[in-house]
């Protein structure tokens, strides 16, 4: 129904404004333009894949291949002997959902007092959480390594998920969701019936806050997955290492293997283009929340 | 209530241990045990290092030699920082990053969101999702990807080129070239985020404005410049200072396509990459702060110079 308004009013648009500078070719063009533009965002990823299949002889011939080739088995082969490729995925995933349920849990709990209690100095400390938010990166790497070395957490994984735990989109997202989410007549009725404040959070207010829960775990495992300079600064044994670091790693050392390190990324690549597949429309809206809204 | 205290039990007052109730939160202080995670972690891995390393920018230090050889020395650091040529070679190429991935960015994707606007619900969605899969994607992958698209021998960049009868380009081992090999990989990345953000902003413009313009007589171009550019603003205000934010932020790109190292002649060094190099190849810590806190106070400039572009009335009709 929605896309049969949509295109009655772009029908009338064309109707009334069809004096010359806007003719079937030159939308024609418009659509064909962007169309192979789409294709170009997408090159990449085939070019990732089609080349994790392919080995030493053949990915470099002149044209590149832009299909698959054979040597997929032998590429895997190159990968886990060159790095500890499995572990390097298996920390990856570990810190993604570690990260992702701490977030879960602090971000909530912070999002729902703000939106629901009045205590002193309410305004200010939220006013705080914004303004984390407007800090660089760069300015916490240095500092990070410091505290880091100080706690004896260098190559040790909760120095990844832990310090962002709380982090300001996170509860900036859940403050906003639960204002309208959660009533407070039920929370009322719920003290009235004897419930204590956790027990409120945890058997009401958390299952409203469902959908919103959802987004912001998309948004923090996508971000933990990806993480690069946290790992740089904090691991240190390649053992330990996530996949973007273990995959940098490859780059390094001195006879590049192509078709392996094309084969690790693809790897890294693919949760997230099924996660995409999946919720994109989710997505989407995480990751742009803090603008749309 | 009810329903949901048989069907959990365990939710009823009675049913709860004595120890419970003893810990039960009062709602006067319960607000303030929910908020505690956050203002621990911010405590603890927010104020604190960001203090430490104001202080340590007043410092010389390497991390090697312990927390007792570090000695005051004022503001020798920062001295050091405004007259180290890398240091503003590495703004410079940050800068020019920022314009050069940036502008492009924000003019293509106002252009495509117009265009995505004009289509039905269902491709409208497709292409604002096939656009914006870039983005979500892990950045160390995409840059190994396009090292491998950019290689000087056997390249599909170079492989295109000769197709087209062009000589082959050294991408990323000639100073001048690597730029705008990273400035197309940043505007790949991030376009169809700003997609995104321009076709949300379109989609709040009321559709009378267009009505009463059209009733005015207003050419299509009339339409846009006057009723659309201005509904925008905000939203470009928005994106501009994001984009500007995240510009002088620019790493990962740069990093790995320059194995760490900030490429031939240092010509893809951006700030942050010399802040890097600085603190974790030089072991200099204290120089490394003071750099931060100078580009901080960068960000803090143009983020303020976005804003003031943006307030006065230009085309507001």
């Amino acid at each position: 129904m929605n896309g049969g308004t949509d295109g009655k009013s772009s029908d009338v648009e064309d109707t009334v404004n069809g004096n010359g500078q806007h003719n079937p070719a030159a939308r024609a063009m418009a659509c064909a333009l962007v169309a192979v533009g789409a294709l170009l965002m997408l090159a990449p990823f085939w070019l990732m894949f089609v080349f994790a299949t392919h080995g030493r002889g053949t990915i470099f011939d002149l044209p590149p291949p832009l299909w698959f080739g054979e040597a997929l088995l032998e590429n895997l082969r190159i990968l886990t002997s060159r790095i500890p490729f499995w572990r390097n995925l298996g920390w990856s995933l570990y810190v993604a959902v570690a990260s992702t349920l701490l977030t879960l849990l602090f971000c909530s709990m912070a999002g729902y007092a703000f939106a629901m209690f009045e205590f002193r100095h309410k305004r200010a400390l939220f006013a705080l959480v914004m303004g984390t938010m407007l800090l660089p990166s760069f300015m916490n790497m240095i500092p990070t390594f410091m505290i880091m070395d100080v706690l004896g957490w260098i190559d040790e994984h909760r120095a990844l998920y832990v310090p962002g735990a709380a982090s300001a989109f996170g509860i900036f997202l859940m403050r906003q969701y639960a204002l309208n989410a959660v009533p407070r007549e039920l929370i009322e009725a719920a003290r009235m019936d004897g419930y204590g404040e956790f027990g409120i959070y945890w058997h009401i207010a958390l299952p409203l806050l469902r959908p919103a829960l959802g987004t912001l775990a998309l948004v923090t495992f996508i971000g933990s997955w990806n993480n690069f300079i946290g790992p740089l600064v904090v691991l240190r044994s390649a053992d330990n290492y996530t996949l973007p670091l273990a995959l940098r790693s490859l780059q390094s050392t001195v006879n590049t293997e192509w078709g392996a390190l094309m084969l690790g990324s693809a790897i890294a690549t693919l949760p997230l283009l099924v996660l995409f597949a999946f919720a994109s429309r989710q997505l989407i809206a995480g990751l742009t929340a803090g603008a749309v809204k | 209530m009810t329903a949901m205290q048989k069907k959990r039990p365990w939710l009823r007052p009675d049913w709860r241990p004595d120890l419970r109730t003893c810990l039960r939160l009062s709602p006067r202080w319960a607000p303030y045990v929910f908020i505690s995670p956050f203002l621990v972690l911010f405590a603890v891995f927010g104020v604190f290092p960001l203090l430490f390393s104001l202080w340590l920018a007043f410092q010389s230090w390497e991390p090697t030699s312990g927390l007792d050889a570090m000695q005051f020395v004022g503001l020798e650091n920062f001295a050091f920082a405004l007259q180290d040529v890398w240091f503003w070679k590495s703004i410079s190429n940050t800068l020019w990053l920022a314009v050069a991935a940036g502008v492009p960015q924000h003019v293509v994707a106002l252009a495509l969101a117009v265009f995505l606007n004009s289509l039905v619900g269902r491709w409208r969605d497709v292409g604002s999702g096939l656009y914006f899969l870039p983005y979500i994607t892990s950045t160390v992958a995409v840059a190994i990807m396009f090292s491998s698209l950019f290689s000087t021998d056997f390249g599909l960049v170079n492989a295109t080129l000769a197709l087209l009868g062009l000589a082959p380009v050294e991408w990323l081992t000639r100073p001048e070239h690597i730029k705008p090999a990273i400035a197309v990989i940043v505007f790949w990345r991030y376009l169809g985020f700003n997609v995104v953000l321009y076709l949300a902003a379109l989609q709040t413009i009321p559709r009378d404005l267009y009505e009463a313009a059209r009733l005015d007589g207003a050419t299509r171009w009339q339409q846009f410049r006057f009723v659309t550019l201005p509904g925008l603003r905000s939203m470009m205000f928005f994106g501009v200072t994001l984009s500007v934010i995240g510009g002088l932020q620019l790493f990962e790109e740069p990093f790995i396509l320059t194995g760490g190292k900030g490429g031939a002649d240092q010509s893809a060094m951006t700030a942050a990459v010399y802040l890097y190099r600085m603190a974790f190849d030089f072991n200099d810590f204290g120089g490394a702060s003071a750099m931060s806190w100078l580009l901080f106070g960068l960000v803090v400039v143009l983020t303020w110079l976005t804003h003031r572009a943006f307030k006065p009335a230009g085309g507001a009709a």
